[in-house]
């Protein structure tokens, strides 16, 4: 499966992905900077985490502007995969990619910690590997992921089954509408989650319950 | 030409910034504090002078990048 990165100044979970991905399909994602304007030739093109612009104006609303964001649209567009995670689901509501948007923590606090997913549906390339509704660990690390959409929205998504992920076992950490933790677009290749499945690919880190995304991505390429 | 962007979040949409500072307000002791709501404030200045015109591009800004009209409304005001 090939795979690229996109890179922007104040990313800082891509070293995390570039790792995850290495380890799980064997091949060096290729990183793209975030002023190139045109993407690489790739199964599954990856928008991390971090604080991209320091988050000014809206977490993600500058990085969504950039040049090689209109490849990236004309290319989900197009049925390539793209998976966001934290700022990069940010970025990918904000690049309307994504339907809803990521707002300010319910607590208002910063949260890092490990909270539990259930995997809702288990009928999408992103989650194939997985059971249905089987709950797994994975940590989070965000201030501002708050999921929400307007009640018509919300039920457009419902009913599409868009819904891939939710916080289980009341580990909700945001106040996200209907516990959502992470939902596809319509056509189903486009993916924004804030848990970071790739911080938990290896038994060193204290488990390997985020492989099974990337495990999904990899039969889905094959 | 000197122009006012107002964005505020809309009607329904949680502000926990603003809950928090209703919070704060409550205890310094102004009691008759019902509500807080947070925004933003963008002051642009513009080249141009046709006022009209102005106002169309502001109305762009906002929908491209100043407001997330998902969550937020805007509004302008031209000196």
């Amino acid at each position: 499966m090939k795979t690229a990165i996109i890179v922007f100044p104040g990313s800082n979970r891509d070293r995390d992905m570039f790792h995850a991905l290495e380890l799980i399909t064997g091949a060096r994602p290729q990183a793209v900077w975030h002023t190139e304007t045109s993407l690489p030739d790739a199964d599954l093109v990856i928008v991390p985490g971090g604080f991209s612009y320091g988050d000014y104006l809206r977490s993600g609303a500058i990085a969504a502007r950039s040049p090689i964001l209109k490849d990236l649209v004309r290319k989900a567009d197009a049925g390539v995969n793209v998976l966001g995670v934290c700022n990069g689901f940010q970025i990918l509501t904000e690049a309307g990619l994504l339907p809803g948007a990521l707002m300010r923590n319910a607590g208002i606090k910063f949260v890092c910690k490990e909270v539990k997913l259930q995997t809702v549906n288990d009928g999408t390339r992103f989650s194939s590997s997985f059971t249905k509704d089987q709950v797994w660990r994975c940590p989070v690390a965000h201030h501002d992921g708050n999921y929400f959409a307007e009640a018509d929205e919300l039920k457009t998504i419902e009913d599409n089954g868009q819904v891939i992920f939710r916080y289980a076992d009341g580990t909700n950490p945001n106040g996200s509408v209907n516990d959502i933790a992470g939902l596809t677009n319509k056509a189903g290749n486009v993916l924004g989650m804030m848990p970071h499945p790739e911080n938990l690919v290896e038994e060193l880190n204290g488990g390997t319950d985020g492989r099974l995304l990337f495990e999904s991505l990899v039969s889905a390429a094959a | 030409m000197k122009a006012r962007v107002i964005v505020t979040l809309k009607n329904g949409v949680l502000d926990p910034q603003g809950k928090a500072i209703e919070g704060a307000l409550g205890g310094l002791g102004f009691d008759d504090v019902g509500s807080v709501r947070q925004g933003k404030v963008f002051d642009v200045e513009l080249t141009g002078s046709d006022k009209a015109a102005a106002k169309a591009e502001l109305e762009q800004m906002c929908e491209k990048l100043l407001a997330n009209t998902v969550i937020e409304n805007y509004s302008i005001e031209i000196e």
